[in-house]
Order: C-alpha cells, then sequence, then structure tokens
C-alpha cells in the first residue's frame, strides 16, 4: 500500500516538475540556437550546434544594457521605499487604535485590486504635465503604489503575531519607542520584511504595460519594455534566439534574490519568544 | 535601590472599567511585596502602572521619593520579569542580557563582566551562545531573571514569573528567587495568584479584590488574623471552614454543637444574630489524639465522617452539614470571588497521621475555640479580628466596597 502511494507521489511530483520547468527549459535552450536553427521549420528541442552567439551579441546591446541598469535602478528603489513605507504604515495599522484605520486598510485593499491599464492614461498626461514622463521617478512611484498595499496587509500580519510584551520588555530595559522598534519588532518580523521586499521587486521587475507606456527612450525604460524592441531586420521573423537569451539573462538575478532571501524567510523565527 | 510609595492609585479604562481603586501602599526599601488574588483583582494592572506600562487615572506613583506617574518606563530604571519571559528571540542568550546595558550605553568589556557574572549566579554559562528557543523553561525563566539584575535596577517587578513552569520547577524557582532577592537586598513586588508563592515569599503580602486592597500584612498576620472572609478564603489550604453560627453569651453554636469561645475574643461578636465562623483545618483534631488537659466538653462535638484521605503525615477528614440560606448565598458568592467552584458545603478536618477514624465513623472532633474567626455575613467584617496583629486594613468593610465595585465591573463589561 505504501509503496503504490510511494510511486504516485513521485509522478504526480515528475508531472509537476516537468510542467513547471518545461517552458524554462525551452527558452535556455533556444537562446542556445542560432538564427539559422530557429528560423528553419521545424526546430527541434535541444540545440544542433550550440553556440554563445545570442549571449555575445546582447551583452555587447547597449540599448539592452541600459535597460538591464534601469530595471535593476528602478526595481531597488521601489522596492527599498515600498518596504520602508509599508513597515512603517502597518506598525502603525498592528500597533495603534486610531480612528479610520479599517478606512486605510480597505482603501489600501481597493488600490490593489485596481486596473493598472485603466491607470495608464491619466498617469501618462499627469506624468507628461509633472515632466516625470520618461524618467526614472515616473516609474517608480507607481510601482510603489500598487505594492505598497500588499506590503502593508502581508507586514501587518507579521507585526500582529509579535508579541506586545517584547516591546514592553525593551522599554523597560530602557529602550525608546524608535529603539524597540529597530532593535526587537523589525528583526522579529524580518521574515516578513524580506516577503514583502520579494514581491515589491518582482512586480517592479517583470511590471510592462506602465514601463513602456510611460517611457520614450532608452534613458528609463525597463527590460521588459526594450525586449519588445527587439524586432530584428524581418518584421516576420523576431529573432527568437536574442529573445529568449533576454529572457534568460533577465531571470538569473530573481533566482539569486530568491535563493539568498530563502533563508531569511525562516519560518518560526518567534518560536521561544514566550511560552513554549 | 529604592522605596516604592503608591498612594492613592487609581486605574480605570477608557470604557469606564474600574481595575484598581484607591490602593496605598508603601514598600520600604529592600522589601519583597506580594501582590496577591484572584484573576481579574487588578494587581497585574497595578504592578504596570508602577513600571508605567499602564497610565495611572488618578494618585501618584513615587519611587525613591520621585514622582514617576508621567515618566516613561525606561526612565524609571526597574527591572521587569514578565510572564512570559518576554525574552527576544533573535538574539543570544549572552544578547538578551546584555541587551539593557547595550541600550544605556555600556561598553563592551563592561557588558561582558557584568554578563558573565549574572550568568555566573543563574548557572546559564553553557547557554549563553544558544537561543532562547532551545532553552527549555526553566532555563527561559533564568535569562529573564538575569536581563533583570544585570542592571543596577531601583527595583524587581515580577509578573507571574513561575505560572508557566511545572509544579517541580516552580518550587525550585521559588526558592532561587527568594535567594537572589536577598543576596541582592533589592526593593521587590511580585504579582502572584498562587498563594503558596505568597506565603513564602513575601516580607509582606497584600491581598486585592476586585482593584481593592483587603488587607496588607505578613503572611502570619494574614493567616492568623484575617481581616475579612475573602482573605480568609484566599489564603490557607486547604481552605479556611466557614460554618453558620450564632453568638450565645460565650458559646457559640455550630451546626455540630456548642462551642464555648475566649469572653474576649467572643465580646465585639455579640447580638449580630446569624455569623458565619471560619474555622482552619488543622484547628480540629481527633478527640482520641488531643492531650486530655485541653478536652472539654465545651469543645468537642461528634460529627459523621464522610470521606478520609490519608496522606501519612495527615489526613483530611470531611463532614458535610446543611448550611442556611442567608449564609449559603454568602458561601457561594465568597466560593466565586476566589476563583472556586461552589462545592457541597462540608467540612475539611485535618486529623494528626496516627489517627484511626475511618470512613463512615462517628468520630469525636476537638476544635481549638481561640481560633475560631467569626464574620460578619452582610459585610464579611472579621469580628475577631486582633487589630494589632493584622498588618493594615484599610478601614473596614473593604469587602463590602469590592462588592460594589464589583457591580460596577460587571455593569461595564456586559
Amino acid at each position: 500500500m505504501s509503496q503504490k502511494n510511494n510511486i504516485g507521489t513521485w509522478i504526480g511530483f515528475a508531472a509537476i516538475l516537468v510542467w513547471c520547468l518545461l517552458p524554462v527549459v525551452w527558452i535556455i535552450s533556444l537562446s542556445f540556437k542560432s538564427v539559422d536553427e530557429t528560423a528553419s521549420g521545424s526546430p527541434q528541442f535541444l540545440p544542433k550546434d550550440p553556440t554563445l552567439d545570442n549571449y555575445r551579441d546582447i551583452l555587447s546591446n547597449g540599448d539592452f544594457l541600459a535597460a538591464l541598469r534601469n530595471s535593476f535602478g528602478i526595481a531597488l528603489i521601489a522596492t527599498f521605499l515600498a518596504v520602508v513605507f509599508a513597515t512603517l504604515a502597518a506598525y502603525a495599522i498592528a500597533r495603534l487604535e486610531f480612528k479610520g484605520k479599517r478606512l486605510v486598510l480597505s482603501l489600501a485593499l481597493a488600490i490593489a485590486m485596481f486596473p493598472v491599464v485603466s491607470l495608464v492614461g491619466p498617469l501618462f498626461d499627469m506624468w507628461r504635465t509633472f515632466g516625470l514622463f520618461n524618467t526614472w521617478p515616473g516609474l517608480i512611484i507607481p510601482y510603489m503604489s500598487f505594492t505598497l498595499p500588499l506590503a502593508i496587509w502581508t507586514l501587518s500580519a507579521f507585526f500582529r503575531e509579535i508579541p506586545w510584551e517584547m516591546e514592553q520588555a525593551a522599554q523597560v530595559d530602557g529602550a525608546t519607542s524608535w529603539q524597540a522598534f529597530r532593535k526587537v519588532i523589525v528583526p522579529l518580523a524580518a521574515p516578513g520584511v524580506f516577503t514583502a521586499a520579494i514581491l515589491t521587486f518582482f512586480f517592479a521587475w517583470n511590471e510592462f504595460v506602465l514601463a513602456i507606456s510611460l517611457t520614450s527612450t532608452t534613458g528609463s525604460r525597463t527590460v521588459p519594455a526594450q525586449l519588445s524592441y527587439f524586432v530584428g531586420p524581418d518584421p516576420f521573423n523576431p529573432p527568437y534566439g536574442q529573445l529568449a537569451t533576454a529572457s534568460v539573462v533577465v531571470t538569473v538575478p530573481i533566482i539569486v534574490i530568491v535563493l539568498l532571501f530563502q533563508r531569511k524567510i525562516v519560518a518560526g523565527l518567534t518560536s521561544g519568544a514566550v511560552k513554549g | 535601590m529604592a522605596a516604592i510609595e503608591m498612594k492613592n492609585i487609581v486605574k480605570r479604562y477608557g470604557d469606564g472599567f474600574p481595575a484598581v481603586n484607591d490602593i496605598s501602599i508603601d514598600v520600604a526599601d529592600g522589601e519583597f511585596l506580594i501582590l496577591v488574588g484572584p484573576s481579574g483583582c487588578g494587581k497585574s494592572t497595578l504592578l504596570r502602572m508602577i513600571v508605567g506600562l499602564e497610565d495611572i487615572t488618578d494618585g501618584d506613583m513615587m519611587i525613591g521619593g520621585k514622582r514617576v506617574n508621567d515618566l516613561a518606563p525606561r526612565d524609571r530604571n526597574l527591572a521587569m520579569v514578565f510572564q512570559n519571559y518576554a525574552l527576544y528571540p533573535h538574539l543570544t542568550v549572552y544578547e538578551n542580557i546584555a541587551f539593557p546595558l547595550r541600550l544605556a550605553g555600556a561598553s563592551d568589556s563592561e557588558v561582558d563582566e557584568k554578563v558573565r557574572e549574572a550568568s555566573k549566579t543563574l548557572d546559564l554559562d553553557e547557554h549563553l551562545d544558544r537561543k532562547p528557543g532551545n532553552l527549555s523553561g526553566g532555563q527561559r525563566q533564568r535569562v529573564a531573571m538575569g536581563r533583570a539584575i544585570v542592571r543596577e535596577a531601583e527595583a524587581f517587578l515580577f509578573d507571574e514569573p513561575l505560572s508557566n513552569l511545572d509544579a517541580k520547577l516552580r518550587g525550585q524557582m521559588r526558592t532561587e528567587i527568594s535567594r537572589l532577592q536577598k543576596r541582592l537586598g533589592i526593593t521587590t513586588v511580585y504579582v502572584t495568584h498562587d498563594q503558596t508563592e505568597a506565603m513564602t515569599l513575601g516580607d509582606r503580602v497584600a491581598v486585592l479584590k476586585r482593584g481593592i486592597l483587603q488587607q496588607l500584612a505578613s503572611p502570619r498576620e494574614l493567616y492568623e488574623n484575617p481581616a475579612n472572609l475573602f482573605v480568609a478564603g484566599f489564603i490557607g489550604s486547604p481552605p479556611m471552614n466557614f460554618v453558620p453560627a450564632k453568638v450565645d453569651g460565650d458559646y457559640v453554636e455550630l451546626p455540630f454543637g456548642k462551642v464555648r469561645m475566649p469572653s474576649d475574643k467572643i465580646a465585639t461578636a455579640q447580638g449580630k444574630g446569624l455569623l458565619i465562623a471560619g474555622i482552619r483545618p488543622e484547628h480540629f483534631e481527633d478527640a482520641s489524639v488531643v492531650d486530655s488537659d485541653k478536652l472539654t466538653d465545651e469543645t468537642t462535638f461528634d460529627a459523621q465522617v464522610d470521606v478520609v484521605e490519608w496522606l501519612g503525615n495527615e489526613a483530611y477528614a470531611y463532614v458535610p452539614f446543611e448550611a442556611p440560606p442567608e449564609v449559603q448565598e454568602q458561601l457561594t458568592q465568597l466560593e466565586k470571588d476566589l476563583d472556586g467552584e461552589s462545592m457541597r458545603t462540608q467540612l475539611v478536618i485535618s486529623l494528626d497521621g496516627a489517627s484511626r477514624i475511618s470512613e463512615g465513623d462517628t468520630a469525636t472532633i476537638w476544635v481549638d475555640a481561640r481560633k475560631i474567626h467569626l464574620f460578619d455575613p452582610a459585610t464579611g467584617d472579621n469580628l475577631t479580628l486582633d487589630a494589632e496583629h493584622a498588618g493594615i486594613v484599610p478601614g473596614a468593610e473593604a469587602a463590602a466596597r469590592a462588592e460594589e465595585v464589583g457591580k460596577e465591573q460587571d455593569a461595564v463589561q456586559s
């Protein structure tokens, strides 16, 4: 009986693995194929003649490198600001009793539900008037606003989990409210902070609609938007190899970040704080 | 180190809930004071007002002669051990103990010296590099104490520090706390609902009910001279027996028979009608093991013993009796106040281990009439109180006032 279960588990496991990884493997395989191969009528799965030409081309492409720089800068700044604001807001929501607390929370949720596309037009007009069109802040501000609600919700859940006594003990030990927050509450909420940071970073890194609409030059265009300009010489024959290569290049930072922070997102960090 | 003076402290929450009502207690420098009472009596609230985690509605809180009402907790220089320890889980034991020192900006060498000293005192040396999550309950408790003693605080405050430990460890830690306090000679306020801790640890014990001080006295005074029914029922285990009584001259009429009491003691209880007599289990004895010179017809009665629990050194005999309804009501209410459940009215008698009384016997029981207390059922006050040896009783009818506050509290909550 248990043997049968085991086999079932493994089959399910393999199925999910194939389902998830097949597209990724396909893109990686594509990135090693030459133009001739991708243009041929029946491309096989593995490259016949693996080549690094695509990578060489991509990494010497000034526009792509500029886009990569924009992506990093915009995503990192947006993440940082969103996490800082969300931490402060979530702490206030979790700890303080004030009028309109529910309103703030539901408003935050409403913003998160608002379709991004419907804001593109107004934002485009506004940003042109304010001189924010085609600038970094022009993307950082909307990215931050759209990720704040989720970050606030995630973090306030984490803050609520931290026993009040932690903070009170710190205050009795001689800490100011700010010291108690910084030295006790924030470290304890670290898993939440990292979760919020990762979610925000992913959103900013992958966002396309705003990136393509609110930028006009490589001065502030991010990678997802830049990829749509990879047209190649023949409009009916996009450079699949290069597109795939660019995708691989932009996916690498995401994988690295997840692997790095995975260790930080340790469940049960608060265990042992109180009676076990 | 400093004395703590509480002057007419009042705490009323935003919704009008009167948690602490006009409590005045002076804690002398170096004294070990216990705040004790059933749950909801305001003892933890009072402690949190001392440390500054709770605002004081009215009254003056003086620490070392200085009014601290408006000072933040960090400016009061007190050390507190929380019920759930409140250790910082992301820091090692060493850093947990060092935390107050680091906040105070102590140098690394000073921190190291003091932490090592505290850890030696508390036997934590081998655990310094571990995180609180990997420690047992007793070890966590010691770390919490280490964090308190590492500073030169004005006073220690304990909020039910042992309630999360098992019975054996609780006994050990109790002795440990007592030893530590005596050695450091630091003013200590200790909140508990456990009357064993209250009796064994405190220099003085403050018994609270519904946010009103009932009696403030040494454990012995509380035990021998309870100010009212509530204190009498709360202190002592097994608890004091309460039986209906009528005074007739020098005699007091109990459900089992008439007993003669010393006339000076009974004088204050004359002409009050139906009373409640309080007799501790150990003030009864099997007449057959009592010295014959103590035995008279006036101090013995016959009773049908229902159940006997023999413990080796002593035995508990249970004798059921019927209480008249007016007393019954008072006793049921008392039982409720003491967090208990109202059981059948029965007498618990502590017998000598040598006693041969067994279940179902009709035994002759001797009662030490000098130790009987008589309580007024209406106010709960002890009519036989020896005021000189009762510590501080904040005005008569503290119990009755607590009753009124209780009604107010219930009204707010409902």
